[in-house]
């Protein structure tokens, strides 16, 4: 049994990944989690410059999940390379290096920057629905997907991942745009834009207003959108979005994720990817699948 | 690598005031904890998936357990489950987590050791582990239900405040200071925001060392999500912007590197 997928050209040792901003850049893990033993680490997403983010809270609980509005606070990208790609690069695992930006120019900085760094893919976010200007503007347009799809891809060096919103009418179309200007991969769901307001005290209850909700609670709509982009773009698929068990992680395979991330999960069980990797490796020797690859899409 | 979500199993469970609870739990968390840490603590109901950081009380390292005091913070919510658990129910923990009570500090020095509200719990153990020379006590509560209150009076000078004035002071902990006039060469304190904040200027006006622990909502508990963050005065060097984590690099800070 062969646990290795391939994703771009780049070979993972499992179809195991964590979801950008819910791992840190790894070494928040490193005390729960073999490192070693993941397909690749995604990490939060880096600027060209540092950013703040957002004020608190940043966080809340949903039923069945949360909404953060954490809005990429990030120590920007000369300290990410001088010190979290050194970090990741001491495991055997693939390095994902999450980019983020306010404008086109701010996304290649990062991503020229990056051609000359030991990391394996970069995937480009430009679905935070948590930053005004930059991020889910670019996500939720198919213009402006493809374009800067284009634009990054000029100045990539490693295989190009592009995060989706599911804020969208059609992911199938947004997932053909960005394959269409160049994407070597596509990734999704990013979280769903939502509002929670406190009763008692009359106000919203995250200081943003808005936040993105995540966790068990938004995976079928994760599955179903995962589905809709496998069937209508070529280039693999990475599918994520409420995973929380082995199963979860199955299902969107199924529907067509060559491999995937695990995100809000890792927040409430720090083990849970090991679980997960676990899990598949189980139900593969029980369901006589030899490669993960075979599983791949193939209820339709 | 080694750490995880450990299921501890409840001892007992007592109410101790109007909504507050006292829980002793069975946790290895309890061979490291240190006064000021705390646990995130899980319930069972996987509609409420996000830890409670709930503040370590009291350490029984011998008897492998740790004490809990909390606050049901409404219908439905998580701390009331808690709240109804029972001696063996199991309740998923991850801790210590956090920085804890630089209580060292504190050695032939004369302190005060303040608490309010759902703050005064983690002054307990705070109080019992620390050597100093004058240990002064002062607590905030709303009103007569001066929960912990006798357990203090065995670890130094207790010091009262009500809202409503039925014990002690009447006011808050600052009230109590002065109508004591009390003094003091290091601070610790944990409440609420308003609270802490008074504390702060009052020992930055007064040249004192003090420490103060924060609460913020927290997604991880173990420095990862960037939820809990609080401002500093300098750019801190994990995040490389004005931000620290509350749950990583704190709770505890000095007064004097946060902006509240």
């Amino acid at each position: 049994m062969d646990m290795r997928v391939n994703i771009a050209g780049v070979e993972w040792k499992n179809p195991v990944t964590v979801a950008s901003g819910t791992f840190g850049s790894g070494a928040e893990f490193a005390d729960f989690v073999d490192l070693n033993r993941l397909g690749a680490v995604t990490t939060k997403g880096v600027a060209n410059v540092p950013w703040s983010g957002n004020p608190t809270p940043r966080v809340a609980e949903t039923y069945g999940g949360m909404m953060n509005a954490v809005g990429l606070q990030n120590p920007g990208i000369d300290v990410f390379c001088e010190r979290d790609i050194p970090f990741l690069r001491q495991y055997d695992t693939k390095i994902i290096v999450n980019v983020c930006g306010k404008s086109e120019a701010d996304y290649c900085e990062v991503v020229e920057r990056l051609a000359d760094e030991d990391v394996d893919m970069l995937e480009i976010n430009i679905s935070c629905p948590n930053v005004k200007e930059g991020g889910i503007a670019f996500g939720q347009d198919t213009k402006a997907a493809e374009t800067i799809t284009k634009a990054v891809r000029k100045y990539a060096a490693q295989p190009v991942i592009m995060k989706l919103s599911p804020n969208v009418t059609s992911i199938a179309e947004m997932a053909k745009a960005v394959e269409a200007g160049g994407a070597d991969a596509v990734s999704l769901i990013n979280t769903i834009t939502g509002m929670k307001i406190d009763i008692h005290r009359k106000s919203f209850l995250l200081a943003n207003r808005t936040g993105g909700v995540s966790g068990p609670a938004i995976h079928p709509i994760a599955v179903r959108m995962v589905y809709e982009a496998a069937n209508a773009v070529k280039v693999p698929v990475i599918g994520m979005g409420g995973i929380a068990s082995a199963e979860d992680a199955i299902e969107m395979i199924l529907a067509g994720a060559s491999a995937v991330s695990v995100g809000t999960a890792n927040f409430y069980n720090p083990t849970v990817t090991m679980e997960i990797m676990d899990g598949i490796e189980a139900y593969m020797k029980e369901q006589g699948f030899e490669t993960v690859s075979d599983m791949v899409g193939i209820v339709r | 690598m080694a750490r995880k979500k450990e299921n501890a199993v409840v001892l007992s469970q007592e109410k101790i005031a109007e909504d507050i609870y006292s829980m002793w739990i069975k946790t290895d968390a309890a061979g490291e904890a240190k006064p000021g840490q705390f646990i995130s603590m899980y319930t069972n109901d996987g509609s409420k998936l996000l830890p409670r950081p709930i503040s370590i009380c009291e350490i029984d390292k011998a008897g492998g357990s740790l004490r809990v005091v909390y606050r049901v913070t409404g219908k439905n919510t998580g701390t009331e489950q808690f709240s109804q658990m029972k001696a063996g129910d199991i309740i998923p923990v991850i801790g210590p987590l956090g920085n804890g009570f630089p209580y060292e500090r504190a050695e032939g020095k004369r302190a005060f050791l303040m608490g309010g509200g759902i703050g005064v719990p983690p002054i307990l153990e705070l109080a019992k582990q620390m050597n100093c020379e004058k240990k002064q006590i002062i607590m905030g509560y709303r009103n007569e239900e001066t929960f912990l209150k006798d357990e203090f009076e065995q670890n130094g000078e207790v010091y009262i405040s009500t809202e409503d004035g039925s014990a002690g002071t009447k006011g808050n902990v600052m009230d109590a200071i002065q109508e004591n006039g009390l003094a003091a060469d290091v601070i610790y304190a944990c409440g609420p925001t308003p609270m802490l904040r008074a504390i702060k200027e009052y020992a930055e006006a007064n040249h004192i060392e003090c420490y103060i622990s924060l609460e913020e909502r927290m997604a991880c508990g173990i420095g990862a999500c960037l939820a809990c963050v609080c401002q500093t005065k300098e750019k801190d060097h994990h995040s490389n912007v004005n931000n620290k984590r509350i749950c990583k690099d704190g709770p505890v800070f000095l007064s004097t590197e946060v902006e509240i």
